[in-house]
């Protein structure tokens, strides 16, 4: 019962593979700097070459901590997901959550071409992104509630989750049929997901976002673990199943479209890393589950980043494809090996 | 020692209900002026044919669904005046729906049950774990407790649900037929565990079943629903008025008074 206690350990020793993560992705990058001086630049000290500071300070940091945030908000996602729509393939990607936060995004990108009257240019920016593709996300989420309620089938919802991929692209298509080739490029760039673009003002807005997104979260622990029994009976536990489905669905939406907004749509880290944590932590009580992912989502957004950068070597690449190539052998080999996806 | 004055406590009562399914401009009568009432401590059953009602009727006393009119009153107080979290600490359900989570320990499924009583995040006091480890020793699950619901059997796993039931720490405990599924064994195991538990704890306890003949031999009452009426009362006496004879075509079955059973006509 009081098994949390148990889970404390394992939590503990997860922190520490973060923080070793955190420092492995800032000492590793397209410039060589040693490891001893990568240290003294983030303690403070004496530096042979001063343009290392600053990589480590501009660039490497706030990279590594976007990735933190990133992976966190996007294994939390995830999580929310899976337990709401009682569906183990549940996530923002699958869902076509992403989908909606790209094409609130592209709206506005390319968009802004073709209703140039109504939008100006000085309105894309951090703000106007993220309110776009959260709208965007939101809608999608919004559609994909409604339709959970008529459709009980887990299947269908999925399909109905890909559908909306397909319409989201066929109209994306559209737009950047019409669109200048810098909106057009800069659209591409976005959708191939980044974590290394953002400053450190970009980065306080989605960690406010986040952190928003994890207080829901957190006062949703008890409703999310009620609804492991079924909505009705969940219901019968007194829990007010409509506040908390609204609660669930504004973190969801926030998290997912926040970090979308900003990062571009990162597959499979939401639905990976709930999997992933239930492998180390054999319990479903999100008491410990919520913790859990945020820390093991950071892990693995990070290594995929240090991956994506290929140390020491000047190209970067699309963090997305990298998060697929780790992301959707898991979700086979959850399949293949447990024969079926539970949560 | 059961005093004749708990007895005589009145734990539900229902008053010309009308129940059935309400859509935006029609409504499907499912039964209707449906009376009687349960005592405290009664084991009661439901029965009739599929699709007359039973289901609806303890999901309708169950808040699941709605009423479409007249009163229930739990302990003495109307239900539509109940608080959800007060409700939930007076009715716990065992529906016939399956789990959304079949991950679940045994342990963790029947702790969800002192959920009307945790604070904001769920954490089980002294007197949380305790409710639970009873209702683990009432229905003798000590040695499942750390299984996944998923590599229980259905009778195992009905017996988890009473136990989730039971940990709610409520005074009515409804089941939606808790013995489907199951062999004549575990049947008869989980109705005489349903007995032993509105016995020995004095909860008012009502399940719909198709086992008849074990309801009659088991059960305190038993209501019976017919396409146009119903019959509610001690099994004997339902036997005298001959109420089950016209529960099925007669061409087909015939229920023996003397040994409480029905006879395939041949």
């Amino acid at each position: 019962m009081e098994r949390t206690t148990t889970y404390r350990i394992p939590l503990l020793l997860l922190i520490l593979v973060l923080l070793l993560c955190f420092i492995l992705n800032i000492s590793l990058g397209s410039v060589t700097i040693p490891f001893k001086a990568t240290l003294k630049a983030v303690l403070g000290g004496e530096l042979a070459n001063d343009s290392w500071r600053y990589i480590v300070w501009n660039y490497r940091i706030p990279k590594a901590f976007s990735a933190i945030l990133i992976g966190s908000g996007l294994a939390l996602s995830g999580l929310l997901m899976q337990t709401l729509f009682r569906n183990p393939l549940a996530g923002p990607f699958v869902l076509g959550i992403s989908s909606g936060a790209s094409l609130g995004a592209a709206l506005l990108i390319m968009g802004s071409t073709l209703f140039s009257s109504l939008f100006s240019y000085s309105l894309i920016n951090d703000i106007s992104m993220a309110v776009a593709a959260s709208i965007g996300s939101f809608l999608v989420l919004l559609v994909v509630v409604i339709v959970s309620y008529r459709i009980k089938d887990t299947m269908a919802l999925l399909i109905i989750g890909l559908m909306f991929g397909s319409i989201t692209a066929a109209l994306v298509s559209v737009l950047s049929y019409f669109t200048d080739a810098e909106k057009l490029q800069q659209y591409i760039y976005w959708s191939f997901g980044s974590v290394g673009n953002l400053s450190w003002p970009q980065l306080l807005l989605l960690l406010a976002i986040i952190l928003i997104g994890v207080f829901l979260s957190v006062f949703s622990i008890k409703s999310l673990n009620a609804l492991l029994l079924g909505e009705n009976y969940a219901k019968s536990l007194g829990v007010n199943m409509k506040r908390s489905r609204y609660m669930i669905i504004i973190a969801t939406g926030l998290l997912a479209g926040g970090i979308t907004a900003f990062a571009g749509p990162i597959a499979f880290i939401g639905l990976a890393v709930p999997h992933l944590t239930r492998q180390i932590f054999n319990t479903t009580d999100h008491k410990v589950l919520v913790p859990a992912v945020l820390v093991y989502g950071a892990i693995l957004m990070l290594v995929c980043d240090t991956i994506a950068q290929l140390p020491t070597s000047a190209n970067v690449l699309p963090i997305n494809a990298i998060t697929s190539i780790v992301g959707a052998p898991v979700v086979i080999w959850l399949l293949v090996r447990k024969k079926k996806m539970i949560f | 020692m059961i005093t004749k004055k708990v007895l005589e406590h009145k734990a539900l009562e229902v008053h010309d209900l009308n129940i059935g399914y309400r859509s935006k401009n029609d409504r499907t009568i499912i039964a209707t002026d449906l009376n009687f009432q349960l005592y405290q401590g009664e084991l009661a059953a439901i029965v009739g044919v599929n699709g007359i009602g039973k289901s609806t009727l303890l999901r309708t006393l169950g808040s699941v669904q709605s009423k479409l009119s007249g009163s229930i009153h739990i302990d003495g107080k109307d239900l539509k005046n109940y608080t959800p979290i007060d409700l939930a600490s007076t009715i716990s359900l065992v529906l016939t729906e399956p789990l959304a989570s079949k991950n679940l320990t045994v342990l963790e499924l029947i702790a969800l049950g002192r959920q009307p009583y945790t604070n904001w995040i769920g954490r089980l006091s002294t007197t949380d774990k305790n409710k639970v480890q009873e209702a683990i020793a009432m229905v003798d699950l000590e040695g499942l407790k750390n299984k996944k619901c998923y590599e229980l059997s259905d009778g195992q796993l009905q017996r988890v649900m009473i136990a989730r039931a039971l940990a709610q720490d409520t005074s009515i405990i409804l089941l939606d037929e808790p013995t489907s599924h199951l062999d004549l064994h575990h049947k008869v195991q989980i109705l005489k565990l349903l007995k032993q538990i509105a016995h020995e704890t004095h909860k008012t306890i009502l399940f719909t079943s198709h086992e008849i003949e074990m309801a009659i031999q088991l059960c305190d009452k038993i209501l019976i629903m017919y396409p146009e009426s119903h019959e509610f009362g001690e099994p004997c006496e339902l036997i005298r008025k001959q109420s089950f004879e016209r529960l099925f075509p007669t061409d087909a079955v015939t229920f023996d008074a003397k040994t409480g059973s029905f006879k395939i006509k041949k």
